[in-house]
């Protein structure tokens, strides 16, 4: 593989940049692999690399109905922070962010992981001390958390409304200085170049119309490009959770939403990290080009279109509105949607099945883009050894029928009705 | 934005609802011996199918009477909408 660097950069300079290698092949599937991952998103493409790479497991294919960077790792606000609560959820995406810190060295292609920080905002005396448990606990898991009062958020975000008359002051906020952004589509490329120069077959516009069942343990499955065997499979397909499980005839704790986020124009630089609204569900940050992207509710009912609706974008800057006065001046570029796998606690599942051989990973709800690392590494593990590994033993399918959830909001179910 | 048919009022915009979920679950019956398999299925477990999908939906700023509206998931069409007590099929 052609590595990337200012060397070869300038080399390619000479030759009008017609002559750089592919980033990966586009190859006709085989008839049998080790392992099969369903889903060429940013897990997905995570997974193969960490298999092959991990535990030298390169007869790997990843089987995408679409094409790489096409879906959810592309349509997220591109947000990475590990500010959790619990025990499970903190050191899996701590370990996390130790990947992120490194990712652009180790796929040799810029990832843009950008630690600028984000900022929860509070906006009442009991929210102050909802946060002040929130960063002891995470300080205890050895992540960084700050709570800022009122003044030091003025300093840092000093263009939101801190006047007399607002609905909503703000009381200041819990800040976890390392968390950050990185740019999406590298994310994806970076980990799709480096899968497939260590042999994983990636497949594009291959659609899995099936599964191939015997005794209770997979043997293959059934794709739009023929049927392909497999020793192992392992689901990564976000959204389409619920109709991959359908053909297998299982009921999953998942209910698919469609989640919108939205850009403005570019302006100048203007806000340094990511803030987050605590009196509504809105959030903000601005991309190296200068756009505000912005982002909040689900519209709230069942949907697989890519796409939702006004409503909900006027509900979620409405927010914005009353946090950002500035914002009422801005264009806005575009809006778009991804379809989101709603777990019923919250938080994901990444596990093995009653099938042998089958693998799960979802549940990613709203934050799936932050533990792309993460996921893919633990998910491999748990493929390659064939039980979870110590970080994914609490995203367990069963904890919902054991009563063992790990509702990070303390909110209960479906925490998006009502 | 969808606009939907409220049995009791009519067509109204989608902003006056709220919404309430897979309308064909069903809860087990009180004072029986539920199994933690029902119970599971009953608050957690969901077919989420792409395309035609019963559910509930409240007209919280109207009649805020619940109602069953059958609509698909990926299309947004609505087909059907009926009061609460009635099928859909």
């Amino acid at each position: 593989m052609q590595k990337y660097s200012v060397f070869s950069l300038i080399k390619n300079a000479f030759s009008n940049h017609q002559n750089w290698e592919v980033a990966w092949k586009d190859p006709t599937p085989k008839s049998e692999y080790d392992v099969v991952i369903i889903g060429g998103g940013g897990h997905g493409l995570a997974t193969a690399y960490y298999l092959a790479k991990e535990h030298n497991i390169r007869n790997v294919a990843i089987i995408e109905k679409g094409w790489i960077g096409g879906g959810n790792v592309g349509r997220n606000t591109t947000i990475i922070r590990s500010n959790f609560m619990y025990d499970a959820n903190a050191r899996f995406n701590e370990f996390g962010m130790d990947l992120w810190r490194n990712l652009s060295q180790e796929l040799n292609f810029n990832v843009m992981f950008s630690p600028r920080g984000i900022i929860n905002l509070a906006h009442s005396d009991a929210q102050m001390n909802a946060y002040a448990r929130r960063g002891n606990s995470m300080r205890l898991n050895g992540i960084d958390a700050k709570l800022l009062d009122r003044d030091e958020v003025k300093k840092l975000i000093p263009m939101a409304d801190f006047s007399d008359e607002v609905r909503f002051p703000i009381f200041g906020g819990l800040m976890q200085p390392s968390a950050g952004t990185a740019r999406h589509d590298a994310v994806a490329w970076g980990y799709a170049r480096q899968a497939d120069d260590m042999g994983v077959d990636i497949i594009q516009h291959c659609e899995v119309t099936g599964f191939d069942v015997v005794n209770g343990k997979i043997k293959g499955i059934r794709t739009s490009r023929g049927d392909i065997k497999a020793k192992k499979v392992g689901l990564c397909v976000a959204g389409s959770t619920n109709i991959l499980a359908e053909k297998l005839n299982m009921t999953l704790p998942i209910e698919t939403h469609v989640l919108q986020a939205c850009v403005s124009e570019p302006v100048k630089p203007l806000l340094d990290g990511v803030v987050t609204f605590g009196a509504g569900h809105f959030y903000i940050s601005q991309s190296d080009k200068g756009e505000m992207v912005m982002g909040g509710d689900l519209d709230g009912y069942n949907s697989y279109a890519q796409r939702g609706n006004l409503p909900t974008i006027q509900h979620v800057l409405t927010g914005g509105l009353a946090l950002f006065p500035f914002l009422s001046r801005l264009k806005m570029l575009r809006t778009w949607g991804g379809i989101m796998d709603m777990s019923m606690d919250g938080s994901p599942i990444i596990d093995k099945t009653h099938i042998e051989g089958l693998y799960l990973n979802c549940g990613w709800c709203y934050g799936g883009f932050k533990s792309t690392p993460v996921s893919g590494w633990t998910f491999a593990h748990t493929i390659a050894q064939d039980q979870v590994h110590e970080l994914n033993s609490d995203l367990r399918l069963n904890r919902f029928s054991t009563g063992h959830l790990l509702d990070e909001k303390g909110l209960g179910t479906k925490t998006w009705i009502g | 934005m969808l606009y939907i048919k409220c049995p009791y009022c009519g067509l109204r915009a989608q902003k006056e609802f709220s919404y309430g979920g897979d309308a064909t679950v069903k809860r087990p019956n009180i004072n029986e011996e539920v199994s933690s398999k029902d119970w599971d299925n009953f608050v957690y477990m969901r077919k989420s199918p792409r395309g035609k999908h019963i559910e509930l939906w409240q007209h919280i700023a109207g009649c805020r009477q619940w109602i069953k509206v059958q609509r698909d998931t990926a299309t947004h069409e609505i087909f059907q909408t009926a009061k609460v007590t009635e099928e859909i099929r």
